[in-house]
């Protein structure tokens, strides 16, 4: 017989103000089993704690239940504070009478009532525990970022200088991501590449650093501390070994007519390329697509103008098979489509352009090397008009329910930036709000309407119109002025929300990560655990977790990489040991609970038993324990009943069910 | 409840628009091809209905000048559908009124080659769906 203790937890007014735990406390004791029970303010405080540790002396308790918030948010508090009181953790048994009752309730009475079965059901959970031992795993102490961009590469940056390996992998043919293709950076202005090269240099030459560009992951198995990753790595068609980066092979590719999507489709690129001229590596790649020596066998340009003789059209793609410790996940964003967007007669008109378009269009070593003009004929713009939240702060299905966040920035520095550069050309803004927290954001937003004369028009536009002059006519609200205005303007620049890559929903089921309804990465916790995906050994860094601009995002890839480190300075880790178990006099070994697990830890074996005084060899399931997540797929599976779960076995759950129903 | 209230109600209830997911972006007034004709403009409608208002909304020019033409519908960010609402309003001072809608085989005899066909189609926009 067990001699438990129950402890009931006030959280200060959080479960007190809506559930009597006196009443829990009184009704607990008469629970068999019970010796001692309990109520405290605060029961995870030192003092609660202390209580709890006294009461397991002066009792002589072998098992304890707190009555307090979710197992999530205090499970290990208490779990610790058993073990350092003599008593096995996983003697402790956590009744949640906040989330699931005191947070949702208003009925005091009612409350109690449920608080009192949470409780009971709890007390029955604990009568049936046995002490447990945790495991240990190996820790592989190499981690893996996926994505090449600000975000991945200052994750990489950070984990190598504190010492460990680290491999990005980039799915485009170079890193730097979407701020290789920004112009310049808020609130400072300084321009993207000169801040950003240096850090792909770093990277690049860093010893602990390896690259994986044109290259995917293709397959994740394993677990924290010992993952192991397929990938892809594309064929470049071009050998990186031998390949000087002169660049006359694509100057003399005869294939030109492939829209750059470094240049978002504003200019064309050459079938065998590099994104840009800063590139890293700065290896081309052959797009077979467009390749006409891949298309029709003839051609071969590249081949013979490359001195180096580093073509290599017989190149297959490659699969490298890695371990890791950890998994970082930096896949970045990108715009969303406008196809739905008629209003603003996206698709009607070449002077209808995004404001990522826009970085390049401005970027000196963009489509019109740095010369604001309209895209339809080349002249020099009189009228610009930006219009705010496209697709952002949507409620119907065209857009997205968030704000971008980075939008009302890069907008008033563009706005900015074409004062200062073109001040004849007048430039209207026309927004809902103005967003701009941030160290010097509002400041700057203020100087873009105060120095440089920018328009600023509370209201959206209604619709966009292109005009047979050329012109585009604009028409829009005034809602502080209440009047409706149109206006001809020569270009439109529409701040287009924002979305995860799509490439993140495939590496999120991979790696076993949870998503939102917006495809962005969940973490851990929204608040204490912000960098951290609730699958153990998964990491968080840039906008795959939520919009955010540079700073946050290099901040935030800092946090991930101190998280990986602090995983991967770990020699052992401790291994959950609630995991499966079979029993062996029951198991048919038929095989079902091996294809059911989703961690690949269940193996079938030959193995001799003895079956009440009768010796003879069986085909058993045998349960990997450093495999096992305990996620209980195969004990609901087993048709004869083998399986069981540790620490949550079909007798412990019946038990709970039949004290709840009492 | 209150006669303010109990109009207000009955607007959402008709037009199935929830005032209150308005951001107040103005692309309802932005849209309107009637807008210079509005004494209450199609933004502001949201809070007519939101104060209870509706007398106001009842009393107005806006009331008759409102096409129809559902652009506010489309175009609204938030789904709130100022075009329904103006609807909704509109339908209450009919049926105060005691006036009666028309029967689809009574339209064709009343249809001459003065009455614009802007008109007609504007009808039947508004149960297209």
């Amino acid at each position: 017989m067990q001699r438990i203790g129950v402890f009931v937890c006030h959280c200060g007014s959080n479960i007190a103000a809506t559930v009597d735990v006196k009443k829990v406390v009184e009704m607990a004791r008469m629970e068999p089993g019970v010796v001692f029970a309990d109520d405290y303010q605060y029961m995870c405080s030192e003092a609660g704690q202390a209580k709890i540790g006294a009461a397991i002396k002066e009792h002589n308790l072998t098992g304890i239940v707190v009555c307090s918030c979710s197992p999530r948010m205090h499970e290990t508090t208490f779990r610790s504070c058993a073990k350092r009181y003599g008593l096995n953790p996983y003697m402790v048994e956590i009744a949640n009478i906040r989330e699931h009752c005191s947070w949702i309730h208003k009925d005091m009475q009612e409350a109690t009532e449920k608080a009192v079965i949470l409780a009971r059901a709890a007390i029955a959970k604990v009568n049936l525990n046995a002490p447990l031992q945790a495991g240990e795993s190996r820790v592989t102490k190499r981690a893996l970022v996926i994505g090449g961009g600000i975000a991945g590469i200052q994750t990489a940056l950070d984990i190598a200088d504190a010492g460990y390996e680290v491999d990005i992998v980039e799915k485009t043919p170079s890193i730097g991501g979407r701020m290789s293709q920004l112009d310049k950076t808020f609130p400072t202005l300084d321009c993207s590449a000169c801040i950003l090269t240096p850090k792909m240099v770093d990277a690049a030459g860093h010893e602990k650093i390896k690259i994986y560009t044109y290259s995917e992951v293709e397959k994740v198995s394993g677990f924290v501390g010992d993952f192991t990753v397929d990938i892809r790595k594309k064929a470049r068609s071009v050998d990186a070994t031998k390949c000087t980066g002169c660049g006359v092979c694509q100057e003399k590719c005869p294939s030109k007519k492939t829209p750059s999507e470094f240049n978002r489709g504003l200019g064309n690129r050459s079938a065998i390329y590099t994104p840009f001229a800063q590139a890293i590596p700065n290896v081309p790649v052959i797009d077979r697509e467009a390749c006409i020596k891949f298309k029709t066998g003839k051609c071969g340009v590249c081949e013979k103008v490359c001195q180096a003789g580093a073509i290599d059209y017989a190149q297959q793609d490659e699969i490298i098979t890695e371990k890791y410790g950890a998994i970082v996940v930096a896949t970045g964003f990108d715009t969303i489509k406008l196809d739905k967007y008629d209003e603003y007669a996206y698709n009607q008109s070449k002077d209808v352009i995004t404001s990522l378009e826009l970085e390049r269009v401005m970027n000196a070593a963009g489509p019109t090397k740095g010369h604001l003009e309209r895209l339809s004929d080349g002249k020099a713009p009189k009228e610009i008009v930006f219009i705010q939240c496209v697709g952002s702060r949507c409620a119907d299905a065209r857009g997205k329910g968030y704000c971008s966040k980075i939008c009302c920035m890069y907008t008033a520095k563009h706005a900015m930036l074409i004062r200062d550069k073109y001040p004849d050309v007048n430039v209207t803004v026309f927004y809902i709000d103005v967003r701009t927290p941030g160290k010097n954001f509002d400041e700057f937003y203020r100087r873009a309407v105060e120095e440089y004369g920018v328009n600023y028009i509370k209201g959206q536009v209604g619709k966009v119109a292109p005009q047979p002059d050329g012109s585009l006519l604009v028409q829009a609200a005034d809602l502080l002025d209440n009047r409706q205005i149109k206006m001809k303007a020569d270009m439109v620049v529409l701040a287009t929300a924002i979305e995860p890559d799509p490439s993140v929903r495939g590496i999120a089921t991979m790696l076993t990560a949870s998503i939102d309804t917006n495809n962005f990465l969940t973490e851990a916790h929204p608040k204490l655990r912000p960098v951290e995906s609730p699958t153990a050994g998964v990491f968080l860094s840039g906008v795959c977790q939520g919009p955010k601009d540079i700073p946050e995002t290099v901040a935030q890839a800092g946090a991930a990489a101190v998280k990986v480190i602090g995983l991967l300075a770990k020699d052992k880790l401790t291994t959950n040991p609630c995991t499966a178990k079979p029993d062996e006099l029951l198991c048919n070994g038929c095989g079902n609970c091996a294809k059911v697990c989703p961690y690949g830890a269940i193996t079938y074996e030959v193995r001799q038993i003895n079956d009440h005084g009768i010796r003879e060899e069986r085909r058993l399931a045998t349960v990997n324990n450093a495999l096992c997540q305990g996620c209980g797929a195969c004990t609901v599976t087993c048709p004869s009943g083998a399986m069981d779960l540790q620490g949550f076995s079909n007798r412990q759950l019946i038990a709970e069910v039949d004290a709840i129903c009492r | 409840m209150s006669e303010k209230k109990n109009q207000a109600k009955m607007v959402q209830e008709i037009s199935g628009a929830n005032p209150y997911k308005c951001m107040k972006c103005g692309k309802c007034s932005a849209t309107c091809p009637s807008y210079d004709e509005m004494d209450i403009k199609p933004h502001q409608f949201v809070s007519y209905v939101q104060r209870g208002d509706i007398e106001a909304l009842a009393q107005s020019k806006s009331l008759w000048k409102c096409l129809s033409c559902f652009a506010c519908v489309e175009r609204c960010p938030r789904d709130v559908e100022p075009g329904r609402i103006i609807d909704a309003a509109r339908q209450i001072v009919v049926r105060q009124r005691g006036g009666n809608y028309l029967k689809a085989e009574e339209i064709p005899p009343l249809v001459d080659e003065d009455l614009p066909q802007q008109l007609l189609v504007s009808a039947y926009r508004r149960y297209k769906r």
